[in-house]
């Protein structure tokens, strides 16, 4: 019901949107909640377990019962709290939680069913038989509980992640958040405001209070106004800091669109990472419920609740209002209705010295002890000292007193301390460093006191950060904290609820301190108690009180629970925002990545990097045919291929030589300038990290190459070995990967096709195996490199990246001239396995240089990364696994990665298991598959019969063992 | 965490990767496999309380740096370019 002159709604601007499929009316302004108050709309959901029909406990966003689906198809949200939801026209909510229509859900019938469904019903009734559990127990009860459904299609709605920085971060805008704010920027810092709600002033919107004498909203305009003067606060609305972190690192999620209609340029979260010198919570407090018996009927609602929808929205909650409260403050609920011409039933006050403030019957020492109405309250039984009478009310408004907001302040391990004097924990000092709680979230609860906590707060940051604190002047405000007496539950007949979501009572706690579940921590996950999408929020105090009585112990003793982040649920959506698809990780193109595309190519990814898998020709049908083409190609005739993804590293100085020879296993100051060398680079353990080649193009510069895949990695490691081990060392090292465009240029005819484009022609003798050097390529200067990854006579041709494109499409236009062509990923590791070359299938990280064969490389003329470690006996046993080659002789032809090796004989267990096969390609040079592998005492085997085995695949081969290289093994075509 | 680089400032701790303990820095001088070695590979303690590691600015200036922090508290107490420590210690 709409209170005429009451409310911060825009009246003008009526809304349409629909609930369960029915159509209502609000006005701009509203919360989802709000709006189905003003229309009637008590219903709002069903609870977790037992289904009972609840309302709207709350108006903000701890609400535990107004859980709503938003929106519908693939961008249905679930678990939106509808005091959070504003409304907007064509908003679509739905309940959720339910079987069949909303008032009629068909599993209320667990409600028939307390007894059974008690604290820790499905720990001791699903345990067997083991096997019902996945096929029977648990499908059922995801069914029948859970809090709303997710659409299972991807989620097509835009968010959006961001970084901001400030000097001093306000967490809300209440009279301590925007005290501490003004006094902030005015002492020249650099603020940020988040506020969770869509409107600033936290509960000076909610209340009838005056500050400087005007109306709280009106002076929280003033504030906003002289914040926006100072040109130092950033106002950040519908705003919630979720998270503190480290190194004044806060989490906060932004509600950017959800509040509007879909629009495309707007996206519907943003997830902020804040970095602030320091900050000041200034969070509030949420009034607690009071556990009496069926204290969950929609109707009941919390005391300061019903303030905050007669004073924001203009909506009454009920035509006939109770209260039920143990604190003066409650009684301004029923001052501020009576004001508003809505009768006031009684009040409630469990204290027996309670004093009315105003015309309203009130029930001192009274206690609810009862409630009744089905879908809604129609009544409730009170009883006064020895008597018991019954109320007509259709709205009962509660409090138990006020919990400080300290949520935060546990974030990093900070434990709430209670205080005795207001009945709850405040937070412990110093909790989260840099954060300073000022106000009702420290456990302060007047205006003018908050005010002036704000003022403190925001000058104790600023001295923290060396600036001066200003003069400010401390508006006038009331000074009433009141008086409370706490009272955490009233025994009597049927369930007192505590938390609301989780369907947890009274009850519960009780059986969990009797099954010896006594530590706060068992008693929460044994009864779920605190672990529903409020966490407890509304309802840990209260469940903590009862576990002390329960136990014999003081609230102190017993402890608390502390909050972990989120502060309030984040969308997943959001924290991964940006990183959706093509956006999870960068792609790295090269410069033929257009001219391999428009030939067709499939382009696969290669770390970042996405290269061609094969070149297809018309009349291709499978990769393979394309494939066994090019290899055969590449061996006839010539092949172009974009190697450009190799890192390349430049390295540069006097004392470039003696820093390859430090990280290298091989010798690089032997090497003559214009000449190119293979080296091996190990780790310090002793096992090779990397391999590539590294050219000299003059005394003190060497270009060196790393495979595509460690390109990062070794360029860290360069780092570490200069900075860290050989800072006396005189070099420069800079990855240059992106700057040269590189392509191979591969076959027996690749010197014929070179000789057309570069500018002087090179012939054997004057560019022989393993040499490199300047060239110029159609007027550009380009480095040329005679270097083989096929065992074929082979150059590659690196130009300046801008030249690239146009290089490739002249390379690919003259191979194919000469009957060549491009080719791609696929046949260069056919190529490359032909010819016995390693890649990282084999340098995989266990892999030591003696076991490729290469341990006479580690020079023993010089110290180098890994030599020492290397020398262990164990990574020199003949025994280990070593490389070797492999083809199949049985009737089955098929080899396949990841398959292990047995002696023929033997069961294919682990226990016979001798060795597994790292790369395998069908090669048309052989005709047959042929493999790369390691076998333990490897080289010793050749030429022996062993079985290859493939558990995943089902495959089983019969191969030999074989040297690992297949095509030309005296090397006379790579230095033809 | 938030880890201030000397050469680029106060920056995410995303930009930065951990290697290990400041041991690395003090590279054994044998030739051959060693107790020192071992050590040096091998042997860490996990204090409680201040300790010393080497963080890589990858995403930044590409600097090794040495950071002094507290494992309890995780307050970063000293940062330093690696280069000028391995300098200092010879």
């Amino acid at each position: 019901m709409r209170i005429e002159g009451y409310g911060r709604i825009d009246r003008d601007t009526p809304l349409n949107f629909s609930f369960d499929a029915r159509n209502f009316q609000g006005f701009k302004g509203d919360t989802l909640a709000s709006a189905l108050l003003a229309n009637g709309v008590r219903l709002m959901g069903r609870s977790f377990k037992y289904h009972r029909p609840r309302g709207v406990l709350t108006a903000g966003s701890e609400e535990p019962n107004a859980l709503m689906e938003i929106g519908q198809g693939a961008a249905r949200t679930p678990n939106v709290r509808a005091t959070m939801q504003e409304v907007f026209a064509g908003l679509e909510a739905h309940s959720q939680n339910r079987m069949g229509p909303l008032r009629h859900d068909l599993l209320s019938v667990n409600d028939l069913l307390p007894n059974f469904l008690s604290a820790g019903f499905y720990y001791k009734t699903f345990m067997w038989p083991r096997a019902f559990w996945e096929q029977i127990y648990e499908p059922v009860i995801r069914r029948a509980a859970g809090l709303g459904s997710l659409s299972g299609q991807a989620n097509p709605d835009r968010y959006e992640t961001g970084f901001a920085h400030c000097d001093i971060l306000v967490i809300g805008s209440g009279p301590t958040g925007l005290m501490a704010a003004l006094t902030a920027a005015e002492g020249g810092a650099d603020v940020i405001l988040a506020e969770e709600s869509a409107h600033f002033g936290g509960r000076l919107i909610s209340e009838a209070e005056e500050l400087d004498g005007q109306p709280g909203p009106d002076w929280v305009a003033e504030m906003l106004e002289a914040l926006h003067e100072t040109g130092r606060v950033r106002l950040m609305n519908r705003t919630t800091v979720t998270g503190a972190y480290d190194g004044g690192t806060y989490g906060a999620l932004e509600r950017v669109g959800l509040h509007l209609p879909m629009t495309p340029d707007l996206p519907q979260e943003c997830f902020w990472r804040i970095h602030a010198r320091q900050a000041v919570l200034a969070a509030g407090a949420l009034e607690r419920p009071i556990a009496f018996p069926m204290n969950d009927r929609p109707g009941i609602m919390m005391a300061s609740a019903i303030r905050s929808y007669l004073h924001h929205h203009g909506v009454a909650a009920g035509r006939k209002v109770t209260l039920f409260a143990t604190n003066d403050d409650a009684h301004r609920t029923a001052l501020d209705l009576m004001a508003a011409g809505v009768e006031v039933a009684g009040v409630m006050d469990s204290r027996t010295d309670a004093q009315a403030q105003g015309d309203y019957p009130l029930f001192a020492g009274a206690q609810v002890i009862s409630t009744r109405g089905r879908q809604a309250l129609r009544e409730i039984t009170i009883r006064q000292g020895g008597s018991e009478q019954r109320i007509e009310t259709d709205c009962l408004g509660v409090s138990g007193g006020w919990n400080p907001t300290l949520h935060l302040t546990c974030h990093m391990n900070g434990r709430p301390v209670w205080n005795e004097d207001i009945a709850a924990f405040v937070p412990t000092e110093g909790a989260v460093p840099g954060l300073t709680p000022a106000g009702a979230c420290n456990g302060v609860y007047s205006t003018s006191r908050c005010l002036s906590a704000g003022v403190a707060a925001a000058g104790a940051a600023l001295q923290a950060m060396g600036a001066k604190a200003p003069e400010m002047e401390i508006p006038e405000a009331s000074d009433s904290p009141g008086k409370a007496r706490a009272l955490w539950l009233v025994e009597g007949k049927g369930r007192a609820w505590l938390d609301f979501a989780n369907d947890v009572t009274s009850k519960d706690i009780k059986l969990a301190a009797q099954e010896n579940f006594r530590s706060v921590e068992h008693m929460k996950r044994y009864t779920t108690q605190g672990m529903a999408p409020d966490q407890g929020k509304n309802s840990n105090i209260g469940a903590l009180a009862l576990l002390a009585d329960a136990t014999g112990r003081a609230i102190p003793e017993t402890g608390t629970t502390t909050y972990r982040p989120p502060f309030a649920p984040v969308s997943l959506a959001a924290i991964g925002a940006g990183g959706q698809g093509k956006a999870f990780a960068p792609q790295r193109f090269t410069t033929s990545h257009e001219a391999s595309v428009a030939r067709g190519a499939p382009m696969i990814e290669a770390g970042l990097w996405y290269r061609p898998s094969y070149v297809p020709r018309p009349g291709e049908a499978t990769w393979r045919e394309a494939c066994d083409r090019e290899v055969t190609m590449v061996r006839t005739h010539v092949g172009v291929c974009d190697v450009s993804t190799l890192g390349k590293i430049d390295i540069q100085g006097p004392d470039a030589a003696a820093f390859l020879d430090f990280v290298y296993a091989n010798m690089f100051s032997t090497l003559k300038v214009g000449r190119v060398r293979y080296g091996l680079m190990l780790r310090e353990d002793g096992h090779v990290m990397d391999d590539g080649t590294t050219a000299r193009l003059g005394e003190t510069h060497y270009v060196m190459t790393t495979t595509t895949a460690a390109a990062g990695e070794v360029m860290k490691h360069l780092d570490f070995v200069q900075q860290c081990l050989r800072p006396d060392l005189n070099l420069r090292t800079i990855s240059v990967t992106e700057q040269w465009a590189q392509f191979g240029v591969v076959g027996p005819r690749s010197r014929e096709l070179l000789n057309t484009l570069l500018d002087s022609p090179i012939d054997n003798d004057s560019f022989p195996f393993m040499a490199c050097g300047e060239v110029g390529v159609a007027g550009v200067a380009a480095r040329l490199f005679r270097i083989s990854f096929s065992g074929e006579q082979a150059y590659e041709i690196a130009v300046p990246a801008r030249y690239g494109d146009a290089l490739y499409r002249l390379l690919v236009a003259q191979a194919e001239a000469l009957g060549g062509g491009a080719y791609g990923m696929e046949a260069l590791n056919v190529l490359r396995i032909e010819k016995g070359f390693i890649t990282h299938s084999e340098i995989h990280g266990r892999i030591t240089a003696f076991d490729i064969g290469m341990d006479r490389m580690i020079s023993a003329r010089k110290m180098c990364i890994g030599k020492p470690a290397a020398s262990r006996a164990g990574l020199q046993d003949p025994m280990r696994e070593r490389l070797i080659g492999l083809k199949p002789v049985g009737a089955v032809k098929q080899l396949t990665a990841g398959a292990h090796l047995f002696e023929e004989g033997a069961a294919p267990v682990a226990a016979n298991d001798l060795g597994y096969v790292t790369s395998v390609g069908f090669s048309p040079t052989m005709g047959h598959f042929i493999g790369l592998g390691f076998l333990s005492d490897g080289p010793s085997r050749i030429g022996d019969r062993m079985k290859m085995v493939d558990h995943l695949r089902g495959v089983e081969t019969l191969v030999e063992i074989c040297d690992p290289v297949f095509h030309d093994p005296e090397g006379e075509k790579l230095r033809g | 965490m938030r880890i201030k680089c000397p050469l680029c400032g106060d920056r995410d701790s995303r930009e930065y990767t951990y290697m290990g303990h400041e041991t690395y820095l003090d590279r054994p001088g044998d030739e051959g496999w060693s107790a020192d070695w071992d050590d040096y590979l091998h042997l860490r303690d996990n204090p409680a309380g201040v300790t010393r590691d080497l963080w890589y600015h990858g995403a930044g200036c590409t600097s090794w740096l040495l950071v002094e922090r507290d494992t309890v508290t995780h307050d970063i107490l000293r940062v330093e370019l690696a280069r000028d420590a391995k300098r200092g210690r010879g």
